[in-house]
Order: C-alpha cells, then structure tokens, then sequence
C-alpha cells in the first residue's frame, strides 16, 4: 500500500449529499477480475451521456460538460470535497479503487458512510470527516478561487488552506499508523496468529458444530 | 453495571485481542464469497502465497452475474451469454478448486442469492459472526448472529487470517411497538423506519430490531428487516434468538444436530439483550401507524405511504435534501403533488435479497391469484431466491398463479435488483421493485426504482398503478 503522509492537491467539488457506491462506480465494471483500470469509469453516469460499457475506450465517448469533474479547472485534482453521507451503499472496495486510480488521494467530506470509510483506508486513500459548516466554507473557497489547493499533514492530523489557516482532523490510531506506513493488515493480524490459535482452539470446545460441517472439496 | 445487549454479548463472544489503540481482533466464524468482489481478494492470497486460514468456515456461491433466463442458464458456465460476466462466475470456480473452498456451482439446487442461500442451509447459525463482500450480509443478523458486509481487502483479510481489526460501534434499539395491519410488511416495516431516521442514520451503531411487531414477524421477514439495515446506514442489524428462530434453524443440513444441537439451543437461548441493558439511542415506531410504503425519489429515505402525495423541494427545509428533491425528481420524472398511486411501473421486479423467499412469494402470489398483469406493464419478473425456494414455489403451485398471469417465472440469481446480468431497466423506464436500493441507475442506465413489499409490487403489476394492497386482499380494511 501506497504511504500516505503529507499531500498536496487541486481541489474538485462533488457537491451533493448521499452519493452511493452505484453513483460512484456503477456495477457493469464490477465485472472486472482486476483491482485497477476503474479510473476512467468513475462517476461514469455523470461523466459521460451515453451508457459506458466495461474494457470500452472512453476516449471517444461523449463527454457531459455540466458536470464539474469535467471543467478544465478541475482537470488534474486529488482532493475531492463531498457532502453528507459519501460512499453510502454496497460493500463495493471498486468504489476506493476508482477513485485511486482516477487520481483522488484524499476525500474530504461531512460524514461517511462505514464501509466505505473502511475501504478507504484499505487503499491508502484518506477520508477525512469534518463539521458540515467547515466543508461548507471550503466548497465556497474552492469555488471562488480557481486553483484552489490543499496541503493535507496525516502526521500532524491538520489541513493547511491557502489561506494560511489550519485545520484540524480526527483519526484512529490504528489507521493512521497503516496509512502513514503503507502497512499491510494482514501482515500486522498474522503476527497475533498464537493468539488466533488459542481462541480458536477454545471455540471448539465450546462451539464444536461450527467446525468440519461444511469442511473443504 | 448495566446489562449486555445482544451486540455486547456476540462481540465479547469474538473478541481475540484487545488493543491498546482501541481496535480489537474479532474472529469470524462464517465467511460466504461470491464471484464479483473475492477475484482479487484470492489474487492477493496468492502474490503473497498465503493460504486460507480455515478452510471450513468458507462457503462459496455465485449470483450476481447469474442468468435468470432458463434455456442461458441450462447450459451452466460455459453458456453464461455475457463474456466478462461468463469469466467472473469461471474465476470464482477456480478459486474455490485452487484453494479447496466448498463452492455450490450455478446450477446445483441449492444455489441463489447467497443473502438466501446462507440461512436456508444452515450455514449460518444464531451466535455466529458472519462476513461477506456484500453489504446486504446484515441478513443474517436475523438469526441473532453479528453479520455485515465487508470490501474485498478485508475478503482477503478473513481468508487469511480469519479474523477482522475493528472497533466497537455503538448500540442503537429500534422497537416497532404493537401490530402492524394485515397487509403491511417487514419491508413497509423496513422502509418506514429508513424514511423516519434517515440512510445515515445507523451510521456508526449496530442496530437492534425489537418490540412486538418485530418478534411477531416470520424469519424470512425478520430477514428482510435486518437486510435493510445497511439502508439506513448500519452494517449490522439484528435480533434476538427466539423460538422463531430456533423452530426455523432446527434440521438445516448445515445446523446441529442431536447433542450438538442440544448444547447449541442452551448457548443460543442467552443471544437476546439483558432487561437492563443500556443503548445509546433509541427510537420508536408504533406498528399500527405503519402504511404500505413506496419510495418516490431516488434514495431509500425519499419514501412515503402509498396515500401520500409526491413532495416538492419548497417541502424541505435543509437546502442539501431540498436540492436532493429537485435532481430526484428530475432524474424520476416526477411532479411535486403528484399522487404516489398515479404512477405507473413499466416493469415489476420480485426478488432479491430483501424480498426473493417463499413467504414473499407467497404474499405475492395472494395479490396475483385470480388476476392478470396490467396491458401497461411490459414485464414482471418473478425471481425465486434460491433453487430451494424455486423448487418450494413450485410445489405449491405459485409458478402456475404467476404464469397464469401473465408473468415471468425465472431461476434464482440476484437480477434485477443490480442488473448485473441480463435483467435490467430501460432509461426512463419506472419499476415496481422488491429489492432494497432506488438510487440512479441502479437497476439499469436511466432506470427509475421504486421500492415496495412483494404484495405491493404484485398489486401494481395487476393494476397498472402503485395501489394499496389493503384494497386488493381479503381481511386487510
């Protein structure tokens, strides 16, 4: 996993409330075996006017210019800005994945839905929940200046605006510690593999008929 | 000390390792996998070259992509129409030959949506933690088991360690007091409690489902019920073991059996919440104020009662959900004040994790008996859950009452509910759907959803219109 420590980026608004993973990523490209490759699906419905198709060109489909991600002023960002309840619906890490490879590191929103949020983090892609009144006025200072960058400091836990004010953000211990790291899970959960064993050699004297019923090929 | 609730209880159950950061090892005892988000989970097994932990605790089966039509699906695998489609059920047989997983194939009886399947088989128990890369795996917290979907790197996680880092959410009661009306549903149950907390409201607690209304309900639409938890924001919903659940577990080929289930029915029978048990929230509904439900709009909180009228944006304060109303109704086609029963589906779809069991069959079926499909409604879909319940159906005569009426009889899969397969809406078209998600283009590019019990959905496939079902069905007002 990519580490995530200090990053700068253009900002790009996704300005409305309850965007689900289906909006995000919708599931024709689910059908993928691959983790990348979504980046030019992203927001697909959105994006384009016709019904995108998955392993199709994008290059020469008819592109929707009302929609921001679109504007030449946006073209290049890594920091989205989002509303309420971002990435609510399926368990779908293609959503993450999308959004990575379509070049987001960083989502900066009001809330966030839990699985989602969780797959973020799986992918080094950091989302950062903040007070509805403050992502406001970053909408307003973004749309009102052309350019408009961030710099955020996951070690520092702070979002630095042109401006020059600072904002402060929560996040887990844990979490940080992976994504500043570029740390793997799985690797950190094998290294309680004793401790696994032991629970599960309890589990069996106290719950046998969870073992060996559907048992393997 | 306050008493445990029911989620307290099946955590302590799992708890590994407690770490200092606040994050907890939690073991889990079911993973189910299906072909759309465990391709690259078994990839990233195998560039590590790591195994599964335990083999036993996987159940595999694929759905998503699978075709309903009965001459595609004949012809298993190899005749899957939809070439990616085709080489993602072929990877998931791979897999689970690759990495010795117990896999029911396309066209075993036994294969369906695996939100159905899971139960159905006993392969997923009261007191178990269960996991899927799906969110709607919150299902088979109606068996008093902690169940919620997970992404892909955490597929990968649990095939390799059998475990999940996570951290404590919050306990959140939801009690439907009294009894509903004859003809109201756990679905109108479901959508009625999204519309009054909202599709974040769960977010960050797990959900307890309780009160007399709740315990009155089967466990299919127990199942229902928790199943829509992730729409109101939560992974997980659950509720209490009782002799529903216990009555429906008892000879399920994968359940106990003789002493085993003995030992397991004594353990199960302590899965409820203590009476003194605290929350962090509550909130209340009363039964009998419950409607059948339709969403208008294009999240699963845009709904009203079937008597309602369509709402415009000057109807919401919050500037965020009154835009939210007016791109709703612009891409739903609708007007504000317009009469919900005025609208007219295009195309009706029963099925889905939500509501593809036989007792929704069944309700449906009620509704049909005696009566034919609207001229205006191009197609209803009848989709079983499961080989099972499709066999069960048909035993009892349901696939001649659809059939007779005009309707589509089509073998288990999830369909229309995702259209990942061939089973899909036209832009522009309006569906009277049993499944649990009305956002844009979920059901196919431009397709406009509206959710509904299966009564309610095979009310307005007779009647052309959404229609109180309540008007339709004997013993209802």
């Amino acid at each position: 996993m990519k580490p995530f420590t200090v990053h700068s980026g253009l900002v790009a608004p996704m300005d409305r409330a309850n965007v689900d993973t289906d909006l995000i990523i919708p599931k024709q490209f689910l059908k993928s075996i691959k983790r990348s490759g979504f980046g030019p699906n992203l927001f697909d419905e959105l994006r384009y006017l016709d019904e995108g198709q998955p392993g199709e060109d994008c290059s020469g489909r008819p592109v929707n210019d009302e929609f921001p991600l679109n504007f030449p002023r946006y073209a290049g960002a890594s920091v989205l800005l989002a509303r309420e309840n971002f990435g609510c619906g399926s368990s779908r890490e293609h959503a993450p994945w999308a959004l990575e490879d379509y070049g987001f590191r960083c989502i900066i929103a009001p809330s966030f839905a839990d699985i989602f949020f969780n797959n973020c983090f799986k992918n080094g892609m950091l989302p950062i929940a903040l007070d509805a009144e403050i992502v406001d006025g970053l909408f307003q200072a973004m749309y009102a200046n052309e350019g408009y960058a961030l710099e955020v400091d996951l070690p520092n836990q702070l979002i630095r605006t042109p401006e020059g004010e600072s904002i402060a953000f929560e996040v887990d211990a844990f979490r940080k510690d992976c994504t500043v790291n570029g740390l793997d899970d799985i690797g950190i959960t094998l290294k309680s593999a004793d401790a696994i064993r032991h629970y599960e050699a309890g589990l069996r004297q106290r719950a046998p008929w969870l073992f060996d019923v559907i048992g393997s090929r | 000390m306050a008493g445990k609730t029911l989620y307290d209880k099946l955590w302590q159950l799992h708890l590994v390792e407690q770490r200092d950061d606040g994050t907890a090892l939690i073991y889990i005892d079911r993973h189910l996998i299906h072909e759309v988000t465990s391709p690259q989970a078994f990839e990233g097994l195998r560039l590590a070259g790591r195994e599964p932990w335990r083999r036993d605790a996987n159940l595999a089966v694929p759905d998503h992509n699978v075709p309903t039509e009965k001459a595609e699906r004949a012809g298993g695998v190899a005749a899957i129409a939809d070439p990616v489609s085709r080489l993602q059920v072929q990877t998931l047989d791979e897999n689970c030959d690759a990495f010795d997983i117990v896999e029911i194939p396309i066209n075993d009886r036994r294969q369906g949506i695996v939100h159905v399947v899971g139960p159905e088989q006993g392969a997923t128990l009261p007191g178990m933690t269960v996991v899927c890369g799906d969110s709607h795996t919150s299902t088979h917290g109606a068996l008093g088991a902690l169940a919620h979907g997970i992404g892909t790197s955490e597929v990968e996680h649990v095939l390799a360690t059998q475990c999940l880092i996570q951290k404590k959410m919050k306990n959140l009661l939801i009690r439907v007091d009294g009894q509903v009306q004859p003809g109201v549903t756990a679905k109108d149950i479901a959508l009625a409690i999204i519309g009054e907390i909202g599709t974040a409201g769960g977010t960050g607690f797990a959900i307890e489902f309780g009160g007399e209304a709740v315990r009155a309900l089967s466990m299919e639409g127990r199942m229902t019920l928790c199943n829509m938890s992730i729409e109101a924001g939560a992974r997980m919903g659950m509720i209490a073991v009782d002799d529903v659940t216990l009555d429906y577990v008892k000879g399920r080929p994968y359940a106990p059996s003789g002493e085993q289930w003995t030992a397991a029915e004594a353990a199960w029978r302590d899965l409820h919440s203590d009476d003194d048990a605290e929350f962090d929230r509550v909130v209340v509904l009363e039964g009998a104020a419950i409607k059948p439900q339709v969403t208008w709009g294009t999240s699963p909180e845009m709904v009203l009662p079937i008597d309602a009228l369509v709402p415009g944006p000057q109807d919401f304060e919050d500037p965020v959900k009154r835009s939210a109303c007016e791109r709703a109704l612009e891409y739903m086609g609708l007007e504000a004040g317009q009469a919900i029963s005025e609208i007219r589906p295009d195309r009706v779809f029963i099925g889905s994790c939500t509501n593809s069991r036989i007792e929704d069959l069944r309700e449906a079926a009620n509704v049909v008996r005696g009566r034919s499909k609207a001229a205006s409604v191009k197609q209803v879909l009848i989709v079983p859950g499961s080989g099972e319940v499709k066999a069960q159906a048909e035993a009892e005569g349901l696939d001649k009452v659809f059939m007779d009426a005009g309707m589509e009889w089509r073998e288990p899969g999830c369909s229309m509910c995702l259209a990942m397969n061939a089973d899909k809406l036209g832009a522009g078209e309006h569906c009277a759907s049993t499944s649990n998600r009305n956002f844009e283009g979920r059901q196919g590019f431009g397709g406009r959803t509206h959710l509904v019990s299966p009564a309610m959905a095979a009310a307005a496939a007779v009647a052309g219109h959404f229609v109180d079902v309540r008007e339709l069905i004997e013993g209802a007002a």
